[in-house]
């Protein structure tokens, strides 16, 4: 590992500003770390070097003609490979889509490209986002760079592995119930997931329209708003992205830095924390709590009495509008065509023969769950009620925050298991999700900060939810937690993963 | 709460045009089962009387103005398809036989 690869994004652009490197330096060492230990995290599903370097060099040549730089500009990125790039496959890590080259990019990736990050490649996940873990990815699991034999989270678990294993300082991700937030988590990284609408999805391959959201996955919190600051804002091509500007982020990143958190009121939701999350995550989370009240925080405990069925909710909402969403990869327009081995050729036999082939058991089981819920004689009982407790939800969150600015939790209620652990016990697979799906529900913003390591030695994530547009409050909090637990450990808490 | 027999999956999964096989069939029509009955109190706790929420924040449906604007080569878009011709897809039988 060269020292390069060890700064974050703020410092790289730093040194790129001050030219003490190029971009084709940084880049270079990241793709050196990338071919190092990629035979052990498998955080990758396809690497662009040749794309990454020639856009290093460009970054660069513009740089050296005095053209004005983005903040971010010459600092190389991966992207969850569920965001479509023009001329780089994109799978979302399903046979179905295998060798796809999309013939258009993804608005987010348009404004990458436009600010001068080279793209380092496509990140794995599990099969369209779908689990905790990448187990259920096609092309195999990545390995959490803490424990090799430990999931890294998921769905974008090559993203926060990448950036754990020092392989990219930026990652793209998703979040739909915990997508971004939980393997941040438990690979002790940052992941945050905006406002609802905040961060434009053309050309992110939907899961659940009314639930997912992009955003960034760094390794410090000044990070993750500079990245936010440059995917956000208004694009027209998403019906759902807002049309209003930003609070600034990296602003309140730099005001929290400073660890004061004099008369910021924090609600501990009573709900999610407790019984059911393992004892190390639940001390690390109070540690982190008591750490804030010392540093001026006013502590309240809130209770939000819809939250214990909000899983239930999420798991009805989400696979109808998977069923729905996952309809156009039929074998027509691109991907994966199948032809039934038997009786005659049409559309719809080609349809279901493509399908079967292509999708594998966790998909087909959301579709299969989804087209039942909302079949005719199950709606009402199922989605129309799922639909009612989602209001429950945002009424849980509205009397929250009349008291509180931000609400906190662990992230996830326990750290990395083990592979195999989990993969044939499907409810043990989904409570993962449980502390994070509230957020998805109701549109607001949540962030996942590293809070130190539980009794097994993996990272505890510690999660800040805010208000619908109030993102800013994520990064006040976050950076201010980041520095006053950095104080305690005396370095950030990556430095303490074993070598790879 | 109606159990889910390995017919409803199948009749399920052909309205969803996903083949299954017998042992796909078999294995999702216990594991459906578990989901459904864990999630199902959620019929409990919403009454009729909670208003139904589709959208996490308040959308209204966008318009923009009605200007032509460009649109992919249809060279790069077939590049992509399982099978092209003449500039355009070419799929299986639509319609059934006369």
């Amino acid at each position: 590992m060269t020292d390069l690869t060890c700064l974050s994004a703020a410092a790289l652009a730093d040194g790129l500003a001050a030219g003490e490197y190029t971009s084709v330096d940084v880049t270079q060492a990241h793709l050196n770390r990338i071919a190092d230990v990629e035979p052990a995290i498998h955080a990758f599903l396809h690497v662009s070097a040749e794309e990454a370097l020639a856009a290093a060099r460009e970054t660069d040549a513009k740089r050296a003609a005095g053209q004005k730089m983005a903040p971010l500009a010459g600092v190389p990125i991966a992207i969850k490979d569920l965001v479509v790039t023009k001329g780089l496959p994109t799978t979302a890590a399903s046979k179905i889509l295998e060798g796809w080259i999309p013939p258009y990019d993804a608005t987010i990736i348009e404004r990458i490209k436009a600010a001068g990050l080279p793209i380092l490649g496509k990140t794995n996940l599990d099969e369209f986002a779908m689990g905790s873990s990448t187990e259920h990815s096609a092309f195999g699991p990545t390995r959490n760079p803490w424990d090799l034999g430990r999931i890294p989270g998921g769905s974008g678990g090559g993203s926060a592995a990448a950036v754990a294993a020092f392989e990219a300082p930026l990652a793209i991700g998703t979040d739909t119930g915990g997508s971004i937030r939980q393997p941040g988590a438990v690979t002790g990284t940052v992941g945050v997931k905006p406002t609802y609408g905040s961060i434009s999805r053309y050309g992110c391959i939907a899961m659940a329209s009314s639930l997912d959201q992009a955003g960034p996955v760094t390794r410090t919190v000044l990070d993750a708003a500079l990245l936010h600051e440059l995917l956000g804002g208004h694009d027209p091509r998403d019906s759902t992205s807002l049309n209003e500007p930003l609070p600034p982020l990296v602003a309140a990143a730099k005001q929290g830095a400073s660890g004061d958190l004099t008369g910021v009121r924090v609600g501990v939701v009573k709900e999610m924390h407790g019984e059911g999350y393992q004892p190390g995550v639940e001390a690390r989370f109070n540690e982190a709590v008591a750490q804030m009240q010392a540093a001026g925080a006013e502590v309240i405990e809130v209770s939000c009495p819809h939250f214990p069925y909000a899983f239930d909710a999420y798991y009805l909402i989400m696979p109808a509008e998977v069923s729905s969403n996952l309809a156009k990869f039929d074998g027509m327009r691109f991907g994966l065509r199948v032809e039934p081995r038997e009786g005659p050729i049409t559309a719809e036999r080609v349809m279901s023969a493509t399908r079967g082939a292509g999708f594998g058991p966790e998909v087909k089981r959301r579709i299969i769950l989804g087209t039942y819920a909302l079949g005719a004689g199950h709606f009402d009982e199922y989605y129309g009620a799922a639909q009612r407790v989602r209001t429950l939800i945002q009424r849980d969150f509205a009397e929250a925050y009349a008291q509180v600015d931000v609400l906190v939790s662990p992230t996830a209620p326990t750290t990395a298991f083990r592979f195999g652990e989990k993969v044939d016990d499907l409810m043990a697979m989904y409570l993962n999700d449980v502390a994070t799906i509230p957020a998805n529900l109701a549109g607001v913003p949540g962030i996942s900060v590293p809070a130190g390591l539980s009794d097994d030695a993996m990272p505890v994530g510690f999660q800040i939810l805010a208000p619908a547009k109030a993102d800013d409050r994520l990064y006040r909090v976050g950076a201010a937690l980041e520095t006053l637990l950095e104080r305690q450990w005396g370095a950030p808490l990556l430095t303490q993963a074993p070598a790879l | 709460m109606s159990t889910i027999s390995c017919d409803e999956v199948a009749r399920v999964a052909a309205l969803a045009r996903i083949d299954l096989t017998d042992e796909e069939v078999a294995k999702f029509a216990g594991e459906l089962d578990v989901i459904v009955e864990s999630v199902a109190r959620v019929s409990k706790v919403a009454t009729l009387d909670v208003p139904a929420t589709s959208h996490p924040l308040p959308l209204t449906n966008v318009f923009r103005d009605d200007v032509p604007e460009p649109s992919l080569p249809i060279d790069d878009v077939l590049a992509a398809a399982p099978e092209s011709q003449d500039g355009k897809f070419v799929v299986a039988q639509i319609l059934g036989e006369e």
